[in-house]
């Protein structure tokens, strides 16, 4: 090698890029600024965000949570900020936030809501995330006779009895499926169930009353109300509409015509009219296809509704993912031999709901909004009912936005957390390498 | 060799009624039909009982005696003596009223939203992804009263719009001023704005239930007219530039054809518009338009949007890139790459969809009841239900009627929705 002291032996350490190639300067060219029309639409976002801003933050700066009236917070600002100055009085909130979360129950027994929530939780845990010891399940079968008794109180016979009528069931169901077969055996036992809860129901429950009378207070539901009344719609809801509408769906795709066609009737005629005919239907109309002289509750009249609602949306998502099904996977379970309720639990429907997933959540979510509408029918819902009542109130009369405000941000972060658990659920069984 | 062994030929027996696939759908179908026949019998015996002790006859002559209630909102000429079939129809087409300009206001709004939130622009991105992901998640019942009751409430009364002899001598301007050089006005009792009226109107054709107006009829027929005429030229110049390469120009052809006839109908009609003006203590002339309406509309528009705008993002989504792409390659700028090449095929994948937020929208104009609007559940399923006791003939007619209205626009969308899905051979 000559000396060629010219040429270096070493590599230099690299330069950073330019100043407007990188940092934020970078970003804000490549992400507001890249063209004239982005940086015009740039401009007009700060506008609307800047006008959203200055009307929202004096309102917010201005909160306050001490007062215990409307005027009282205007005669404050009036005095510390000046004359016609707004903002927030979360007073109302503060004194009335009970009523907007259960109503009228009596406070004294806000345990029983709050232990039936946690318990929902842990009932839910082995649906939700596959850690949970498989054992939890059958808590989660017992679930909706702890929560029944815990809201509404009385006698702990009641649903200790009604459940047995399940036990029934599943003892029939036992003894007749080898020798007459699933279907006809599942038919058995339901017949045996209902035979159970119409005659045998009422005086189990009264001698067992009378022998060994456990029980805590009696909670009427028209006690009820807030977002313990929508989660009780919402969640009961959500629970019975999902079995219903995967048989609704089945049925829709039926080869038997008959059952095809009421199947396409029930989801056509719920689907075509608005929820509140459907919630009036329950509070008027229902009484008419009873027997004379029938009479039950308001709130279980809503639910029915509600289901049969929700169901025939359900119906609609999952005959999506049943269609969005390869006919392959259909014909392999026949190859197999499985027969027609092995095929679908085993292939067909573990598919297809997967699938369907994100459009069942956000059924879901429909539902629990829809919750509000029954205000319409007279039960005391978060939104219109309960803030109806406590604007009866002199001191909060004039209280508009905190209640409102309130109420939407609870929604959304029940909502919004709905639709975020789809998607965690989404990758988690996502199973095709793309 | 095997011999294949013929099916034996046994002949048939009961049991096959129940292990015999061929026949089992038969068995499950006619067990199926008899308890279906036996709820429905049921309910019907139930009906006719629970009738029959409240000394009800089901019978639906109580729609033809007189109504007796008022209705803010008529676009039907209704008065109090009018029947109550009547009032259903003026409730009727108050649902129309907002339920029609609702869904072509909510597909432009939320068309819009959803291309903006795949702007690149991360500011205009994120503004509407917090539009869309908070009017989703928050009860469509909380939107209508949270924009109806300011309406009501915090906007100007109409004496705040008067201006006295003192205040002109004080130089004093009135507490609220007029919009669009004094012609609509927004006071605590509606918006009122300028009517449009006719010096020599064609007259309206009474069809007893309802009466149709020949004026906005002619009007219609005018309009669908000129813009038949208007696709006819552009498909002639289609044609002559597919022979020839060239297109001739058609613009002005157009403009004429689209402006000229309206222009003429409105001056053969004598159009002008009724301003409103300020009384002593109101507005008088003009239109009023009910806090009610607006606030159902604006909610709605804005709720549906948001929905419309997540199916809209999903459809242009479900676009392969190579599309846009191929586009850009072709030398499209990004404006026609979206009008011309992107949206015509995710219209395919948004369509279906948009029809089912369409109806969602039509049913929640039932939702009208949270800021009382006389809609078809509030005449018909509210006042005429409450006066005649007849719940259960007004709840199956209004069942009835949305039923209808929901068949009739999945129809017209489905008809909609054939004409632009792809042609397979």
């Amino acid at each position: 090698m000559s000396d060629l002291s010219y040429v270096r032996t070493d590599m230099l350490p690299q330069q950073a890029p330019p100043l407007g190639q990188r940092g934020v300067v970078k970003w804000l060219r490549e992400n507001l600024f890249s063209s004239l029309t982005n940086g015009a639409m740039t401009l007009i976002a700060l506008y609307v965000i800047w006008y959203l801003a200055s009307a929202l933050f004096p309102w917010l700066a201005n909160s306050m949570w001490a007062p215990t009236s409307v005027n009282e917070c205007r005669e404050i600002l009036a005095s510390t900020v000046g004359e016609g100055a707004g903002g927030a009085c979360w007073g109302v909130i503060r004194e009335r936030w009970h009523q907007w979360l259960f109503g009228f129950y009596p406070p004294e027994s806000y345990w029983r809501p709050i232990l039936a929530f946690v318990l929902l939780f842990a009932a839910l845990a082995p649906i939700l995330f596959d850690r949970v010891p498989k054992q939890v399940l059958y808590f989660t079968l017992i679930y909706p006779a702890i929560c029944f008794w815990l809201l509404w109180g009385g006698s702990i016979w009641m649903p200790v009895v009604a459940m047995f009528g399940f036990v029934v069931l599943g003892l029939v169901y036992r003894v007749a499926q080898p020798i007459i077969g699933v279907a006809p055996g599942a038919a058995a036992g339901v017949i045996a169930a209902v035979l159970w809860w119409l005659f045998l129901d009422a005086p189990v429950v009264s001698t067992l009353a009378a022998i060994a009378p456990i029980g805590i207070t009696p909670v009427p539901s028209s006690d009820f109300g807030g977002f313990l009344l929508a989660t009780t719609i919402g969640v009961t809801a959500i629970a019975f509409s999902l079995p219903f509408g995967i048989l609704l769906a089945l049925g829709r795709q039926s080869d038997m015509p008959l059952v095809k066609y009421l199947s396409v009737g029930f989801i056509e005629f719920i689907r075509g009219v608005p929820l509140i005919t459907l919630l009036f239907s329950a509070s008027l109309l229902l009484m008419y296809f009873m027997p004379p002289g029938t009479k039950f509750d308001i709130i279980l009249r809503v639910i029915i509704l509600v289901t049969l609602f929700a169901a025939a949306y359900l119906a609609e998502v999952i005959r999506g993912g049943l269609a969005a099904l390869p006919r392959g996977q259909y014909e392999a379970a026949d190859a197999l031999g499985l027969d027609y309720w092995r095929a679908q639990r085993l292939i067909i429907l573990p598919q297809a709901l997967k699938i369907s997933i994100p459009s069942i959540v956000s059924t879901f979510i429909g539902l629990f909004k829809d919750t509000t509408l029954v205000s319409f029918v007279g039960l005391l819902d978060p939104l219109r009912g309960v803030t109806t009542i406590v604007r009866a109130d002199l001191a909060w009369k004039a209280s508009y936005w905190e209640p409102y405000i309130f109420v939407g941000a609870i929604f959304f972060v029940i909502c919004f957390g709905m639709s975020r658990y789809s998607m965690y659920l989404e990758n988690k069984l996502k199973t095709d390498h793309r | 060799m095997a011999l294949a062994t013929d099916v034996p030929k046994d002949g048939f027996r009961l049991s096959k009624l129940v292990y015999d696939t061929r026949y089992r759908g038969y068995t499950i179908q006619i067990i199926v039909l008899v308890l279906f026949l036996l709820f429905i019998g049921w309910m019907i015996n139930n009906v006719v009982a629970n009738l029959a002790a409240l000394g009800k006859p089901f019978n639906f002559s109580f729609l033809w005696t007189r109504a007796g209630y008022d209705i803010e909102q008529t676009l039907v000429p209704y008065t109090n003596d009018n029947s109550h079939a009547r009032a259903w129809m003026v409730g009727l087409a108050n649902t129309l009223a907002i339920a029609i300009p609702g869904c072509f206001l909510a597909t432009i709004l939320g068309v819009f939203v959803g291309v903006l939130r795949l702007s690149k622009n991360w500011l205009i991105g994120a503004l509407m992804r917090v539009y869309v992901e908070i009017f989703r998640n928050i009860p469509l019942l909380l939107w209508i009263l949270i924009i109806a009751e300011p309406m009501r409430q915090f906007t100007p009364e109409p004496k705040d719009f008067r201006i006295t002899p003192e205040m002109e001598a004080a130089g004093q301007l009135p507490a609220a001023s007029m919009w669009f050089n004094d012609s609509m006005a927004l006071s605590t009792r509606g918006i009122n704005a300028p009517l449009p009226l006719f010096e020599r109107p064609l007259g309206s054709l009474d069809l007893g239930l309802f009466s149709v107006n020949l004026t906005f009829l002619t009007a219609l027929i005018v309009i669908s007219a000129s813009l038949w005429a208007n696709r006819r030229v552009r498909a002639s110049a289609r044609i002559v530039q597919e022979a020839t390469g060239d297109r001739p120009t058609t613009w002005w052809k157009s403009l004429l054809i689209l402006v000229a006839p309206f222009v003429a109908f409105l001056y053969f009609t004598g159009f002008h518009l009724e301003y409103p003006t300020l009384t002593r203590f109101n507005f008088s002339g003009g239109i009023l338009i009910q806090h009610a309406y607006s606030a159902m509309l604006i909610a709605l528009v804005l709720y549906t949007a948001a929905f419309i705008a997540e199916i809209v993002r999903a459809g242009i989504l479900a676009i392969s890139r190579g599309q846009s792409e191929a586009a850009f390659a072709l030398g499209l700028r990004p404006g026609r790459t979206m009008n011309l090449v992107i949206l015509p095929q995710a219209m395919r994948v948004i369509i279906p969809p948009l029809i089912s937020q369409f109806l969602n929208l039509t049913k929640n104009t039932s939702l009208a009841i949270a800021v009382s609007y006389m809609d078809l559940r509030a005449t018909l399923g509210g006042i005429t239900l409450n006066q005649t006791g007849r719940e259960l003939e007004c709840m199956l007619l209004m069942m009835a009627n949305y039923l209808v209205l929901s068949l009739l626009i999945s129809s017209v969308a489905n008809i909609y929705n054939r004409s632009i899905q792809l042609k397979e051979r």
